[in-house]
């Protein structure tokens, strides 16, 4: 009996130790109401993710209508955050203006594709987004490099690239095919870029694209080509250069929603954790968030 | 007379044991009950794969025509804008590795069992059973892999440099290697079941050890051992992990092995594991093509049972 009373208040005192720390997380409720872009979607999740563990009484729900559909929400004032893989349309701002909703626009991280192919092949360095073009569209007539640039060999080309489930797919199709979903369909198609890196580091005439990420952790397999003489890099897709196949991840905020205690909690987490959590979901991270905190800081006051 | 007491006890007590047996007490109608039970399971599972395979063809053949399913050429149910149904490189493909693994498994398997039962020692048997138990228990994702990352860069490439990463034939050599242990201990078993008399009568005419093998022993057990071939190759027709890790992802109709094709089962895996919605024409590919696979696969099970039936000899 004596044990036991002993370890009973050994447990409470060490809870009470505690206390005080989780207490103070546990503090902070309400509700952040997120929606917007599939691109920029699994970013914000996991940070929602993180930050529920730090901040379990805030409700964080991430939603994924679409860039579009998310900002329909956004001006009407039903979110308090639009995940956006592309910048605000003008009916769209006029709608939030007609609405009374003020918001900030934050860069978030960058997506970049990379058109890569096997280090022994030494004939490009450089292509133009007109001969991806010409590769990749529907009904292309490209079966060997000789057809796009006759001093290329004359090997049949092995293509590899993400399929129709894929979000890169999508963005590849729409910035250099034209039309975002159309695409030849005699080419190894795979959502697992470990089997594309895979063949296209075996095939000395393969050539593939897919995110910067799964360049970066296999350069020692792969060459990437750049893409109108701006190769791929973080500094290029971060400002941009590495066009059209990098592009900016914006978060639109609502100034009024930030001014509430837990949605400032977790732009705050956000961007302080940005320059970890970004890379880990394939995207490229910007080189510092010093000015996104800035800014928030600014809306906030 | 102790003994005696002892064993007339035991013999009575077991004598009423079969009555009891024999009898319809309710705890004996109870065991009947439950052994129907789990034998009508098995009978529901595949009435109800059958049924879910059909209904949801159904759903895909409304939009196809089966003509072109099973005629056309090109099989590109995803990507816009030229989509296409044609069946025929899925198969094409699967055709390509079940060749490949059996032109693999058949001679050597054929080749192993008769060496093991009609040339080997003891001793060479008991080393060799345990061996191929081991490979019998290789999963199948490591034979992918083993493929892949072994078969391709070290044993087929020195030999066909313009080979590429993925292609039929060292996910063939795969599946070969897989189902070897398949027809070696089902044709040995075939082998072995043919009477020792005949052997030795054989022997007894002056036949050497290959005339006895060929002339004799392989023909007598030929429905056993032709049965085997078609087990295993109806196991080939349904790997799925090899050819998925090893094969490729591009459907193709080719009869060059050193390209990269894909299988029924193949493509299975890679729309499966994607976010096709459910309900969509491209979900529906899925039972059309899963339904053309178990209907082959029911073929050949068929086939193997008639000629099972038709060239067996009864020993008495």
């Amino acid at each position: 009996m004596k044990k036991i009373t002993a370890l009973f208040f050994v447990l409470a005192l060490a809870m009470m130790a505690v206390l005080p720390v989780s207490v103070a997380a546990q503090e902070l409720k309400g509700e952040v109401k997120i929606d917007g872009s599939s691109t920029v979607y699994p970013i914000t999740q996991a940070m929602a993710e993180e930050f529920s563990y730090e901040y379990p009484r805030v409700r964080v729900t991430v939603g994924v209508s679409g860039t579009g559909g998310g900002f329909e929400k956004f001006t009407v004032g039903e979110t308090a955050i639009n995940d956006a893989s592309r910048p605000i349309k003008e009916s769209e701002a006029a709608k939030a203006k007609e609405n009374g909703i003020e918001y900030t626009r934050f860069t978030v991280g960058s997506d970049g594709i990379t058109v890569a192919v096997n280090p022994e092949n030494d004939w490009v360095s450089d292509i133009t987004v007109e001969e991806l073009h010409q590769i990749w569209k529907p009904d292309s007539k490209v079966q060997k490099w000789s057809d796009v640039r006759s001093e290329w060999p004359e090997e049949e080309i092995d293509l590899y690239g993400p399929g129709a489930d894929s979000g890169t797919f999508d963005y590849f199709t729409e910035a250099v095919v034209g039309n975002e979903g159309a695409s030849r369909s005699d080419y190894t198609a795979s959502e697992d870029d470990n089997v594309l890196v895979r063949g296209i580091s075996g095939n000395k005439y393969a050539l593939g694209y897919f995110g910067y990420a799964y360049y970066e952790e296999n350069q020692d397999k792969l060459k990437a080509l750049a893409v109108n003489g701006i190769e791929p890099s973080v500094k290029t897709i971060s400002n941009g250069n590495y066009t059209p196949l990098a592009r900016p991840l914006f978060i639109y905020v609502n100034n009024a929603a930030a001014k509430r205690d837990e949605v400032e909690a977790f732009l705050k987490f956000y961007f302080n954790n940005a320059q970890e959590i970004v890379p880990q979901t394939g995207y490229v991270a910007l080189e510092s968030y010093e000015k996104a905190l800035n800014k928030l800081a600014e809306i906030t006051k | 007379m102790k003994k005696n007491k002892e064993s007339s006890w035991y013999a009575v007590l077991f004598d009423r044991k079969i009555r009891h047996m024999n009898s319809k007490s309710s705890s004996n109608k109870w065991v009947n009950y439950v052994l129907l039970l789990a034998t009508l399971i098995s009978v529901f599972t595949t009435v109800g794969i059958i049924v879910i395979l059909v209904t949801d063809s159904i759903h895909f053949f409304a939009e196809v025509s089966i003509i072109d399913f099973l005629t056309g050429l090109k099989w590109n149910p995803l990507i816009e804008p030229n989509k296409s149904y044609g069946v025929l490189p899925l198969v094409g493909g699967t055709m390509m590795i079940t060749l490949g693994s059996a032109l693999i498994a058949i001679p050597v398997g054929l080749g192993s069992a008769i060496y093991l039962t009609e040339y080997s020692s003891r001793r060479f048997r008991k080393i060799i059973k345990p061996i191929m138990e081991i490979l019998a228990g290789v999963p199948t994702v490591v034979y992918g892999y083993f493929a892949l990352t072994f078969i391709t860069p070290k044993i087929l490439k020195p030999i066909f440099p313009e080979i590429q990463t993925f292609n039929a034939l060292s996910a063939s050599i795969a599946v070969g290697i897989m189902i070897l242990p398949m027809v070696i201990s089902l044709s040995e078993d075939a082998l072995n079941s043919v009477p020792d008399s005949i052997r030795q009568g054989a022997y007894a005419m002056g036949s050497t050890r290959f005339e006895v093998a060929s002339r004799v022993m392989v023909p007598s057990a030929l429905s056993g051992i032709i049965s085997s071939f078609i087990l295993a190759i109806s196991r080939a027709i349904g790997e799925t992990m090899i050819v998925a890790i090893a094969a490729g992802m591009r459907p193709q109709l080719t009869a060059n092995f050193l390209k990269p094709v894909q299988t029924m089962t193949g493509y299975i895996v890679q729309v499966s594991l994607g976010d096709t919605p459910v309900g969509s024409l491209e979900y529906y590919t899925i039972f059309a093509v899963g339904l053309l696979l178990f209907l082959m696969t029911l073929a050949l099970n068929i086939i193997s049972h008639w000629i099972l039936m038709k060239y067996r000899e009864v020993y008495h």
